[in-house]
């Protein structure tokens, strides 16, 4: 077999993971002020809260290669600012610090302790740090446990020791916290289980009798080693430990939480032992215990809180009592704990209170949201429960308490982070008949589950939409002064004559300003200190401040038909192919130069530069003529109007624009002239700042119509606005000054302007048709737009309507009472006078009782009325597990939906009492649907596939195909294919592709004349397949449940032989070859995403693009697998890839080709986010790889963002 | 015979170090256990693993993860009678 693939890919991700395994708070930059670094996947991201505006923004994110388990920040003493250990597969231990100058992350200590990946002896699971800083302990499940000792040398840099280790053998470790116990040594607190004797008794009672136990170990700084101090049992179910603030802040010791209670523990001081209270309510089970998932403790000046989070959401206030001794001081005895229900937020993976009054919640599932603090429930009518009432010793069961949950009181939500984790399902589909599709997913858990559109494109928040008298042609605004902050008129241009407005506290019309208002406006300009011009057809006027006006007019028989102007320069192009040009005098008055220049053919735009800081005239002007070129003059006072160069086009340019921006490759600005041609091509290339010389140009595909071009500012940075069939802004990417151009999320406008007011500092003027629209862009950070509809559960899978915008979902949850049940037992309570008040399950989640099941089929209208439009519950415990809109030839084709369920499921050990097939028929248009019959099947079928005309269904290991009966299916052909559990099928012509649970794919054919279905290929690797695709009639690719991508391929011979006519009676006779079929699957592609893959499509992404591989992960990811064309390109991009993970090796220590082959090694495939950091890298490096590959630095630059704009954003 | 010894050493260096090493006789409920443990602490682990779980049973990460962690001290079951 051939060392290297025949198939590359170049794997790119356009939107990272949106989970957030940890997050932390801490002041990172060395301010005061707190940042929040969140791990997603393998992404470290810094994110600035600003507590003025209640808003969270990314500062800074960068992929680490490797998968990040556990953070930690910690403070050195007398220090102001916090370093970030990170615990990743890489078997090291990182320390890393953020320089806000260079808006980076620096790694200062990158320690090896094991090996790498995942496992049960290798620590990383654990993490957590002594809260003076001065040592940090990072444990594995199993067994080992080790502490460093951070310090700070003599020059004032952090230090880290060797390890020390307090390993026990057999030990579970299921909670760690470290002990504040001031500047004492530090203790580090586990609960364990040992298992030593469980293992040796066969009779099972040592397991019975497994203690749990709540261990302190003890780092003696003195000694230099690490003792287990303390020991004692705690209650059997456990869980979770939090810190009690210690020293001169509180008692010390930890906050042990198990099921159904918190105990408050420490060496040296007495237990205290409060309930968690349940909920109380008709459909709530009085029974059901809670246990606490996450948690806070929060120290005020004095006084400290834990916020602590149950399963269902809801936040718990708890507090330590004190003991006050004769005069009323309070010691450092505990008196006893007291919770109270405080506010009920999304379940959190964490929660971080912020020091400015804010709660950050990471959720588990969907959008992550910020509070703001009203109150502290100090002095609410929430009832309060005190350990008074309750024993301490664990054997004794707990009284049970209830609360009643209500609306946030103490909360108020000021804003929501867009998640997509957990993403379900998605498919990429042109429903609204753009030029580029739009990304359809469900996402999200239980009652927070949404329906989401993904677009690609910039947010624009709308200010001003007026309708005018006529249809203007163009728009601008001006200041009146140089110095003015504010423009302070618009111009409108119409067909034959031209308004001014004035901008103040109303927009209005002003006739007084000099302007000639009886003819159309080419150019408007405010000139040197206060003056302007407005240049029309038959001239140029010159308004002085004063009002009086300076007019030169256009030559007899001759009009101006192009205009540039900048604050110091105007030129003009005339009817005969002249160009006219003009400079400011020292006086303030425009002097033409004396020659005119004569160009080859009409001039159909023409641009000057921005003069730059400290000179006098910009040297440049660009003239597009319509002979398809564009010219460079020259405007240096020795070589005026003298060719600088010439650069050829495909069409004629419509609008040239000559603009500084901010550029990655040099680290500076640089000049570019920006063209748009007559076709809707937009280039951008680089001018050369000296000779005029045009180079590196980059071409993009914008729209129908012509392109126009336009500067404007967008967040402090000068950007380009591109208008063609849809508007497009150019601006350098906040982080990698990369250049980007994105569509705007808004209507197509004829002309744009920039806006500055008072109100609207950084906005844009637009002509719609007759309407002037005035907008902002406010945020450059995200290029995809989420719209969200919400769903009812869970949702599972989901299938368009063959015709119809419509979607069809099911969704299904376990553990949630089904409507009828809910609404049986709201009837027994309104018969008992109880209470009948339901909370909203968007915030509260639905009522909970094992066993049961709520599931519903919902169609979803994500264009129109962008909403649930019909729903339909599922009776009897069942649960949706797979659709599909299936035609049946026996009923003339028509297409009914399909939809599998499993009665009475359980998920883990897999069980169930049997499934079904719902058949419904579309009704009005697919709104709503009609129940024909359903199908008895001995297990939940979880895939469904509509087979020439038939129904192709996965059984269990059974694949077998029905046809559509009067009363049900009826059964035709059948055959084992795969080992264990069918999940998947795809099909092109008589071959179906069958993914197994456990087993990847196999490929069987189905033979018409006798009715068999015969596999024929297999593979020969395990792969826990998720989904499929048929990228071509011999190769698929997919997905596992590990987190890799691949695609494989039948041999071309067994493919063949397997589509030959006759009776396929070589096939089934065929012998099997190692207990499998006779053929086997080749590997052309294997690469490591980390999430997991839940759908994987064959897609155009872009207008103009070429097919690629699109998929979206588990966790939020959505990313791309573009085919290589060239060998070159491939051996370029290897190359690259190995220089960048030399020069730059991950930040968390994990080798990168190990990373990327974590369960097999990567073939066929580049890595394009290792290549895409290059842009992060400083110069120097640049170079230095630059130089190694024997390119320049703009070259390479170039091939990277030509990967991703090609087809993708 | 040195060389045996040393590999014999080195061998149960490994096994003390790394738990789950195996060695020639090794009995199918060790190797099981050792299996089961391995498998729940990689659940646990991987996160994108661990909520993929989370989502398909309908409960929050951290109970899953308990759960698992439990799971883990039983591992493959009670261990077969000895018969001396």
């Amino acid at each position: 077999m051939a060392t290297t693939s025949h198939m590359f890919m170049y794997s790119l991700t356009i939107q990272p993971p949106t989970a957030i395994t940890q997050a932390i708070l801490g002041q990172f930059a060395g301010t005061r002020e707190q940042q929040i670094v969140t791990a997603s996947g393998s992404k470290l991201t810094i994110h600035r809260p600003d507590p003025t505006q209640g808003r969270i923004t990314p500062i800074f994110s960068q992929d680490v290669f490797g998968i990040i388990r556990s953070l930690a920040a910690f403070r050195l003493a007398g220090s102001n600012k916090d370093y970030i250990i990170i615990g990743t597969d890489s078997g090291r231990i990182t320390i890393v610090e953020y320089i806000p100058s260079a808006n980076r992350f620096n790694r200062i200590h990158l320690e090896t302790f094991g090996k790498s990946g995942i496992r049960r002896v290798v620590p990383g699971q654990y993490l957590v740090v002594d809260p003076k800083g001065r040592a940090c302990l990072i444990a594995s499940v199993e067994k080992n446990k080790l502490v460093y000792v951070l310090n700070r040398n003599s020059q004032a840099e952090l230090t880290i020791s060797s390890p020390l280790e307090a390993h026990k053998p057999q030990i579970l470790v299921f909670a760690m916290a470290a002990l504040d116990v001031g500047y004492e040594n530090p203790i580090f607190a586990a609960i364990e289980v040992d298992y030593s004797e469980s293992d040796q008794d066969p009779t099972g009672h040592a397991f019975e009798e497994v203690e749990k136990l709540l261990v302190y170990y003890e780092l003696d700084l003195g000694l230099n080693h690490v003792v287990r101090k303390w020991s004692d049992p705690v209650d059997r179910t456990a869980s979770m430990l939090f810190q009690v603030p210690g020293g001169a802040d509180g008692p010390s010791g930890v906050l042990v939480c198990a099921e159904d209670n918190i105990t408050y523990r420490h060496s040296n001081q007495d237990a205290f032992r409060v309930p968690i209270p349940r909920r109380s309510g008709s459909t709530e089970n009085p029974e059901r215990k809670r246990q606490i998932v996450s948690g806070v403790m929060h120290k005020m000046r004095g006084a400290f809180f834990f916020l602590l989070q149950t399963e269902d959401g809801d936040l718990f206030k708890l507090t330590l009592d004190m003991v006050e001794d004769d005069n009323g001081q309070l010691t450092g005895e505990v008196k006893g704990l007291k919770i109270k229900y405080f506010d009920t937020v999304p379940v959190a993976s964490s929660l971080l209170i912020l020091k400015s009054g804010f709660l950050y919640v990471a959720s588990e599932a969907g959008n992550h949201n910020f509070y703001q603090f009203e109150k502290l429930g100090d002095d609410d009518e929430e009832t309060e429960f005190s350990s008074d009432s309750f024993s301490a010793d664990p054997s004794v069961p707990v009284e049970p308490v209830y609360f009643r949950p209500r609306g946030a009181e103490n909360l108020n939500l000021v804003e929501t982070l867009n998640s997509l984790n957990p993403l379900i399902d998605s498919k990429v589909a042109n429903l609204t008949d753009e030029d580029a599709p739009q990304i359809y997913s469900v996402c999200g858990m239980g009652a927070r589950s949404s329906f989401r559109t993904l677009k690609h494109g910039l947010e624009v928040s709308e200010i001003v939409e007026s309708e005018l008298p006529s249809v203007p042609s163009a728009v601008w605004t001006t200041k009146l002064n140089r110095a003015d902050e504010f423009d302070a008129y618009i111009i409108l241009s119409f067909a034959n004559g031209t308004l001014v407005l004035s901008i103040g506290e109303t927009v209005e019309e002003v006739t007084d300003t000099g302007f000639l208002s009886t003819a159309p406006t080419l150019a408007v300009q405010q000139l040197g200190e206060d003056t302007l011009i407005q240049i029309h057809p038959r001239g140029i006027r010159h308004i002085l401040a004063d009002r009086r006006v300076n007019e030169w007019p256009a030559p007899q028989h001759r009009s101006i038909v192009a205009a540039a102007t900048n604050e110091r320069q105007v030129a003009v192009a005339l009817s005969s192919g002249e160009i006219v040009y003009f400079e400011m005098d020292v006086d303030g008055s425009l002097a033409e130069y004396d020659e005119r220049r004569q160009m080859s053919g009409t001039v159909t735009c023409l641009s000057l530069g921005e003069v730059p800081e400290g000179r006098v005239r910009s040297s440049f002007l660009a003239v597009g003529c319509d002979d398809s070129t564009v010219r460079i003059l020259s405007l240096d006072p020795d070589s005026t109007l003298e060719n600088k160069s010439v650069q050829a086009l495909t069409a004629a340019p419509s609008a040239l624009s000559i603009m500084s921006m901010a550029d990655s490759s040099s680290g500076g600005s640089t000049p570019y002239l920006h063209i748009g041609l007559y076709s809707g091509v937009y280039l951008r290339t680089v001018l050369d700042e000296v000779t005029g010389e045009l180079s590196d140009t980059r071409t993009r595909f914008l729209g129908a119509k012509p392109v126009k071009l336009f500067r404007v500012s967008v967040k402090g940075q000068t950007a380009v606005l591109a208008l063609s069939s849809r508007p497009w802004l150019g601006y350098s990417d906040i982080q990698t000054k990369g250049f980007m151009l994105t569509p705007l999320d808004y209507v197509g406008l004829e002309w744009g302007w920039n806006f500055s007011s008072e109100q609207c500092e950084e906005g844009m003027v637009g002509i719609q048709g007759q309407n002037l629209r005035i907008f902002s862009i406010e945020k450059l950070d995200n290029n995809m737009l989420q719209e969200s509809i919400p769903l009812s559960y869970t949702p599972r899978r989901f299938v368009q309507h063959p015709e119809q915008p419509l979607f069809y979902v099911i969704e299904s949850d376990n553990n949630i009472l089904s409507p009828s049940t809910r609404a049986t037992l709201l009837e027994d309570a309104k018969a008992r006078n109880g209470d009948v008040a339901m909370l909203p399950p968007e915030e509260f989640g639905y009522p909970r009782g094992t066993g049961h099941w709520a599931s519903c089929i919902q169609v979803v209208d994500p264009l129109i009325s962008k909403s649930v439009i019909y729903s339909l519950e599922l009776e009897d415990n069942e649960a949706a597990v797979s659709i599909a809109a299936v035609p049946f030839s026996s009923q003339d084709d028509e297409v009914f939906l399909v939809v599998g369920t499993g009665k009475d499921m359980i998920v883990s050990p897999p069980s169930s009492s049997g499934g079904f097939i719902h058949i419904y028929r579309f009704q009005e248009n697919g709104t709503e649907l009609e129940f024909i019959h359903k199908t008895k099947v001995e297990e939940p079928p979880l895939s469904l596939l509509g087979f020439q005309g038939r129904l192709a269904t996965g059984i269990g290991a059974n694949l077998r195909i029905y046809d559509l009966g009067m009363k049900q299916l009826l059964r035709k052909c059948q055959t084992v294919a795969t080992p264990n559990l069918i999940v998947d099928l795809q099909t092109q012509g008589s071959r179906i592709v069958v993914g197994d649970v456990r087993e990847s794919i196999t490929y069987v054919v189905y033979k018409y004349q006798e009715n068999v279905l015969i596999p024929f290929v297999d593979d020969s690797v395990p792969r826990w397949t998720t989904k499929t695709t048929m990228v071509d009639y011999e190769t698929t690719a997919g997905g596992d449940k590990f987190g890799n991508l691949w695609l494989l391929r039948c041999p071309r011979k067994a493919s063949d032989e397997a589509d030959e006519d006759g009776s396929g009676a070589h096939l089934i006779h065929e012998r099997g070859y190692l207990q499998g079929t006779p053929n086997r699957l080749e590997l052309m592609a294997h690469f490591y995403t980390q999430d997991i893959p839940t759908s994987v499509q064959k897609a155009q992404l872009v207008a103009g693009g070429r097919d690629i591989l699109v998929w979206t992960g588990f966790q939020g990811t959505v990313g791309i697998f573009v085919p290589f064309i060239s060998r070159e390109d491939v051996d370029f991009f290897q190359n690259l890839e190995m220089q960048l993970a030399a020069q730059t090796p991950p930040l968390a220590g994990r080798d990168h080709l190990i990373y990327r082959g974590y369960y097999a090694p990567v073939k066929g495939a580049i890595d394009g986010d290792l290549c895409e950091m290059y842009f992060l890298l400083p110069n120097d490096i640049k170079m230095m790889i630059a130089a190694e590959l024997d390119r320049s630095v703009r070259e390479i630059e170039r091939k990277i963002s030509d990967m991703r704009t090609r087809v993708a954003y | 015979m040195a060389d045996k010894l040393r590999t014999l050493q080195n061998l149960e260096a490994l096994q003390a170090r790394y738990v789950g090493t195996g060695h020639a006789d090794t009995t199918k409920y060790e190797w099981l256990q050792n299996i089961t443990r391995d498998s729940y602490a990689s659940y646990i682990g991987h996160p994108p693993l661990l909520s993929y779980m989370a989502v398909g049973m309908g409960e929050p990460k951290e109970k899953v993860r308990t759960m698992m962690i439990e799971k883990m001290i039983r591992g493959s079951g009670a261990p077969p009678e000895t018969q001396e």
